[in-house]
């Protein structure tokens, strides 16, 4: 039983037992916290959501309350069309999302990664947006979209768009509106995150391709692209995942409007829970929400044969 | 520079010859990662347009008179920032948002780092469980679970307590942290602490000599992820503190942007208040960051 406890590296040698005074039960005392905090605030919650889904549970309703079955599963798929409707806003929502981010923050990263004088002050400029908070970017954008005095008005004398209209209250306009102040944002943490992969390709691989006449594209389609392969899968998982769990930015850039247009359905099961009080149908909807996402995050990881070799 | 010379070593002149002919004679020959300046610059311009007009915007509705159209914030004034500071507490709002963020950061890093260490240096019974719980937490939206946690706190009397929002935006910023800080830690030999505890070091003084100066980098991003994080959150602080005086920056911009009549002076100062903070933050650490992404980078 020691040896079950004791270190990973080399095996056992005989004066690790004096280094360490407890060396059975350190490990436990040292994620215990961690282990403790996380059972605490997110596994209990997460049972309990599970618990409320089946119950019918409304604080300003209490003559209501009780155990209701699958009622509010039934209720969400059957009779509810916003559930449908938010369902598939956040689908379209998260794949033109997180698709644009991908694909310009490859790009920009690319970029950066090359040598060119100022190098340092360029990145850090058009990384900067990336520390800006949802609720920030939502402040900023609502002023460049302002209808009287935004940058939609200088836009509307050059021809783009129409004087006076604001386009986060058009339900034309508003999607791609919301899409590139999110791009906004988003962007930059796609880039840093393969920025930073992008920095361990081994130069060796490129000087051989250069020697064997291989083209720049060339190049990039054979050594960078696969090497960021796992960097990539990561990062779109962990975006999509954020960009759909996200609320911040569309609660307060469109609060989910114009005519709910722009409602995710995390957002609509905030807006369930907070404002009607109806914890029971929301604790249900998040259920559903738990259930799409480990679904996706399944079959994207086996669509990627992403870490089929484990350590 | 360096690249240049070699791959001239390994392909000598004859065979660069059939290999390129193309190239204009003369012409430097460029190493692998230099593209031609305009393929540079051209699109980095454009990708700074689009970054910066935003910023401006900003600065320039906080830095006009209100009514101006100008697009030159002159004649300049702080009037909106003084407003903003003062009239919509955002004095107060600023002092709970440095508060949330440090101690976040503080339990933030302690706990990942003691958690990291296991994971990193022990094999033990619930390891992998506990990597699995891990991984799967990444996948629990905080925002759907604002009901059970509010009855929580509800029920420890934290409500309308800054150590509630503390406690939040650490637990959701753990298990990331956690991983990172186990792949920093796997990147430092054992056998240094190993050749510590040789000379009569015990594990907690061989880990405090020989592996946390090693660990700058890595801490630093885990610590100001933590902190930019919890300054930038905003749902668990609408939800939790229902005090006026208790909340954060983000509540407080938010509050501005749904008056009805929008300020947008106002709202463009409080913005800027907000931003400043997690700019200094990142303009200490940008170097940092990236290094420390790409030694903890999370790999399979």
């Amino acid at each position: 039983m020691a040896q079950a406890a004791a270190v990973a590296k080399p095996p056992a040698p005989p004066r690790r037992r004096r280094a360490s005074a407890t060396p059975r039960r350190l490990p436990y005392l040292l994620i215990a916290p961690a282990a403790l905090l996380m059972l605490g605030f997110i596994a209990y919650p997460v049972l309990s959501v599970f618990y409320y889904s089946l119950q019918e549970y409304n604080p300003t309703k209490p003559w209501r309350n009780g155990f209701a079955g699958f009622d509010n599963f039934v209720h969400a798929f059957t009779e509810d069309p916003v559930f449908w409707d938010t369902l598939i806003f956040s689908a379209k929502w998260v794949v033109v999302e997180v698709g644009l981010q991908l694909l310009f923050g490859l790009a920009l990263a690319l970029i950066v990664n090359q040598t060119f004088v100022g190098r340092a002050l360029g990145r850090a400029l058009v990384f900067s947006p990336w520390a800006v908070s949802g609720v920030l970017t939502s402040a900023i954008w609502v002023l460049l979209y302002n209808s009287q005095t935004g940058i939609t008005r200088y836009l509307a004398d050059v021809g783009i768009g129409s004087y006076g209209t604001s386009w986060l209250s058009d339900t034309s306009t508003v999607f791609p509106a919301a899409i590139v102040a999110d791009l906004w944002r988003g962007v930059p943490f796609f880039a840093i995150l393969i920025l930073a992969d992008l920095q361990s390709v081994s130069k060796d691989l490129y000087e051989a391709a250069e020697v064997d006449g291989a083209s720049r594209l060339k190049q990039f389609w054979h050594i960078t692209l696969p090497h960021l392969k796992d960097a990539i899968v990561l990062s779109t998982l962990l975006r999509a995942v954020w960009e759909f769990n996200n609320v911040d930015l569309l609660y307060t850039l469109t609060g989910g409007g114009p005519a709910g247009v722009t409602t995710t359905l995390p957002l609509y099961i905030a807006n369930t829970s907070v404002d009607a009080h109806d914890f029971g149908y929301a604790s249900a909807l998040t259920t559903v929400a738990f259930v799409i996402l480990l679904f996706c995050s399944i079959v994207y990881l086996r669509l990627s044969k992403f870490g089929g070799e484990d350590k | 520079m360096s690249t240049t010379k070699e791959a001239t070593v390994i392909a000598p002149a004859p065979r660069r010859a059939t290999f390129e002919p193309q190239r204009p004679a003369g012409k430097k020959r460029r190493a692998w990662d230099e593209a031609p300046r305009w393929q540079i610059y051209l699109p980095l311009s454009l990708y700074l347009l689009f970054t910066l007009i935003p910023f401006y915007w900003i600065l320039l509705f906080a830095l006009r008179p209100a009514g101006s159209t100008s697009l030159v914030p002159w004649p300049m004034t702080f009037d909106h920032f003084e407003k903003v500071w003062t009239e919509r507490s955002f004095g107060t709002y600023f002092q709970n948002s440095v508060y949330v963020g440090l101690a976040t950061l503080l339990l933030t890093t302690v706990v990942a780092l003691a958690g990291g260490y296991a994971l990193a240096r022990f094999d033990f019974r619930v390891k992998r469980a506990f990597m699995l719980a891990l991984l799967c937490s990444q996948f629990v939206p905080g925002a759907l679970l604002l009901v059970p946690l509010f009855e929580i706190f509800a029920e420890l009397q934290m409500i309308n307590s800054l150590v509630s929002v503390i406690i939040a935006e650490t637990v959701f910023q753990l298990p990331l942290s956690m991983i990172l800080i186990s792949n920093f830690i796997k990147n430092v030999p054992y056998s240094l602490e190993e050749a510590a505890w040789v000379d009569g070091c015990n594990r907690m003084t061989a880990f405090r000599v020989v592996v946390l100066p090693l660990l700058r980098p890595g801490l630093i991003a885990v610590g100001s992820f933590a902190f930019v994080h919890s300054w930038n959150h905003f749902l668990f602080a609408l939800m939790f503190l229902n005090n006026q005086q208790k909340q954060t920056i983000p509540v407080g911009l938010n509050t501005l942007m749904s008056a009805d009549s929008v300020d947008l002076g106002a709202l463009a100062a409080g913005g800027i208040i907000a931003a400043v903070p997690v700019v200094i933050v990142f303009a200490f650490i940008q170097k940092w960051l990236i290094t420390g992404f790409s030694a903890g980078a999370v790999k399979g």
